[in-house]
């Protein structure tokens, strides 16, 4: 056998074994028990992948053989590079800022996928018609989900504060989209047809990248923050979907079956997460929701009544049943594990614990979940919004910390809130309502909280972290007074 | 003998196909809870995109080719490394009571056999 037999028979088959453990990886991460060796599972296939990978260097082309040993200099450089920034980047990162670093890897990943094309496109080789189409259709999924996913990471950093929009922009942004088309069936025309071209091919590829990147960032700029994750699961799947498809212009089996799979599973995931905001992925995408005109409140009736944290701590530590429903505020003020230390002292004192999580609790769906296991919450606590609504009626305290939207009434009663229909959480049928909040300005989707206003209802004011440490505080005072 | 891979239009939808199908139901009826794992992994699952990274970048012959591939695998390898970093923070959280943090962390569940799911 020739050594380049051997290259590909190696690559063949470890590329083959890569697409098994991916498959099996995501399957075991779709269940809490199996997750965590799910994600191991994977690794190992791409790790074999990425060191097969090396063994193309017997099976390159004639015109690359000279260039080889800087070329391989230049992949292990990237490798340990991009891997190390990365790997260093997802060790460091805050549990909070997981959602914006999402985005960011997700966006590298079209990039690489756009690049692909690029220098298949810039190559010598004349590539067939539908080979070409396809280069570029996963050249512009690809192109866009890199700029889009980079915005979607500056909204959710913080770096761009507000939705950017402007009249027109819709129509605006359809124009770009078919200019980038229209770019790419030009590129179409001269590259497989005779004809006499007004601009010279690589300025045209130039164009078009350019005019897929600006369309990225044109269609994600007005999209509010709050809508971001359904946002990067959409981008997700989109780079999925371009890294299957340049796997086809590669004849790389690995990278259509990981891409493709990617692409289906994103799809579901991102359908999966609207359904939880009970919104459609096109209104996400093209209404413009979050930052709208403010919501009147004018029937709203009763007051906003404050109380202090040590008040609401003694109060839960008497209560038989609490129900406890975390929010982004909550992750904001760092506040997990203080809330666990006072949950313990509640449960120690014979007080039955509950955690709700809103599908959309936090900044993404799920992201309240891994924020309280990260604090050490047992899962087995954690119930989600269908399990546990009924449940609210027959609570002695729901403790909402840090979220809003998640228990606005509003959403079941008031057709013209601009959440009516979404799923809530009942909060506001437990007989004692505490709401622990910064101060009195709305949530992220900026709509009035008629519950904050409801006879069973009190505000505690305060930092997240600093109200649970009074109330932990209240809590002890009390067992040593008991003791003593 | 010759092993290259030769993939033309419709062993290629086939393969599409049948990998959209898998994709779709092996996420199926996964809880909220696993969202954002979830959408992390298959994102680290399309980091394999660094394969095709390295592919143009060792047939590289034109500085051109080799700038755009060293992008490539550049890009890709963030995506992969970077991808099971966070996945796999995430996932290591997931614990049962009277289990500590110890086996969790380390990625490896066959030791644990939880009570509850």
């Amino acid at each position: 056998m020739t050594m380049t037999s051997i290259a590909q028979l190696t690559i063949g088959a470890t590329d083959l074994a890569a697409a098994l453990l991916f498959l099996y990886g995501l399957k075991r991460m779709s269940s809490p028990v199996t997750a965590p060796s799910g994600i191991f599972v994977a690794g190992i296939g791409m790790l074999v992948a990425v060191l097969a990978s090396f063994f193309y260097v017997f099976d390159v082309s004639a015109a690359a053989k000279p260039h080889l040993i800087v070329n391989v200099g230049l992949g292990v450089l990237a490798l340990a590079v991009g891997g190390g920034f990365a790997w260093w980047g997802g060790k460091k990162v805050a549990m909070t800022a997981m959602p914006q670093m999402v985005a960011l890897y997700n966006g590298m990943g079209g990039g690489a996928a756009g690049a692909i094309a690029a220098v298949e496109l810039f190559g010598t080789k004349a590539p067939g018609i539908a080979q070409l189409v396809v280069t570029l259709l996963g050249a512009l999924i690809g192109a866009i989900s890199l700029s889009g996913s980079l915005i979607a990471w500056a909204k959710l950093e913080g770096v761009i504060k507000k939705p950017l929009r402007m009249r027109g922009q819709q129509y605006f942004n359809i124009v770009v989209l078919l200019g980038t088309l229209a770019v790419a069936g030009y590129l179409i025309y001269v590259t497989t047809g005779p004809s006499s071209q007004l601009l010279p091919t690589p300025q045209l590829i130039y164009l078009f990248f350019g005019c897929a990147l600006v369309y990225g960032i044109l269609m994600t700029l007005p999209i509010g923050g709050a809508d971001m994750p359904v946002v990067i699961s959409i981008y997700n799947a989109a780079t999925g979907l371009a890294v299957g498809l340049e796997g086809f212009v590669l004849a790389n089996p690995a990278l259509m079956i990981a891409g493709m799979v990617v692409g289906a599973a994103g799809t579901l995931l991102t359908l999966l997460m609207a359904r939880a905001m009970n919104r459609s992925v096109s209104n996400v995408l093209f209404t413009n929701f979050g930052g709208a005109p403010k919501h009147k409140p004018s029937h709203i009736k009763g007051e906003l009544k404050p109380t202090a944290a040590a008040d609401a701590g003694i109060f839960m530590r008497y209560a038989k049943s609490v129900i406890i429903v975390p929010g982004y505020g909550l992750a904001a003020a760092q506040g997990q594990q203080k809330l666990y230390e006072f949950v313990k002292l509640l449960r120690a004192a014979g007080v039955s614990v509950k955690f709700a999580v809103h599908p959309v609790a936090g900044r993404m769906p799920g992201q309240m979940d891994v924020l309280l296991a990260e604090a050490g919450v047992p899962y087995d606590l954690i119930f989600q919004l269908d399990d546990i609504n009924d449940e609210f009626k027959t609570t002695d305290v729901a403790l909402v910390i840090g979220a809003n939207d998640v228990v606005n009434p509003a959403a079941r009663s008031d057709k013209s809130s601009p959440i009516f229909g979404m799923p809530i959480l009942n909060a506001d049928q437990a007989k004692q309502v505490y709401v622990v909040k910064r101060g009195q300005g709305k949530g992220y989707a900026d709509i009035v909280n008629p519950l904050f206003y409801a006879d069973n209802c009190n505000m505690v004011y305060g930092d997240a972290a600093a109200v649970l440490t009074m109330m932990i505080e209240a809590v002890r005072g009390l067992g040593a007074k008991a003791a003593a | 003998m010759d092993f290259s891979i030769q993939i033309t239009g419709f062993v290629a939808l086939y393969i599409f196909m049948l990998a959209a199908f898998a994709g779709w139901v092996i996420i199926g009826h996964v809880p909220a809870i696993l969202h954002t794992p979830l959408m992390s992994g298959s994102n680290f699952v399309h980091g394999i995109v660094v394969v095709g990274g390295m592919y143009v970048l060792l047939n590289a012959s034109t500085v051109q080719q080799q700038a755009i591939g060293f992008f490539a695998v550049l890009l890709g390898a963030g995506n992969a490394a970077g991808g099971y970093a966070v996945t796999g923070r995430m996932l290591a959280m997931f614990q049962t009571s009277g289990h500590k943090t110890e086996h969790a962390k380390r990625g490896h569940a066959k030791h644990r056999r939880p009570k509850a799911v």
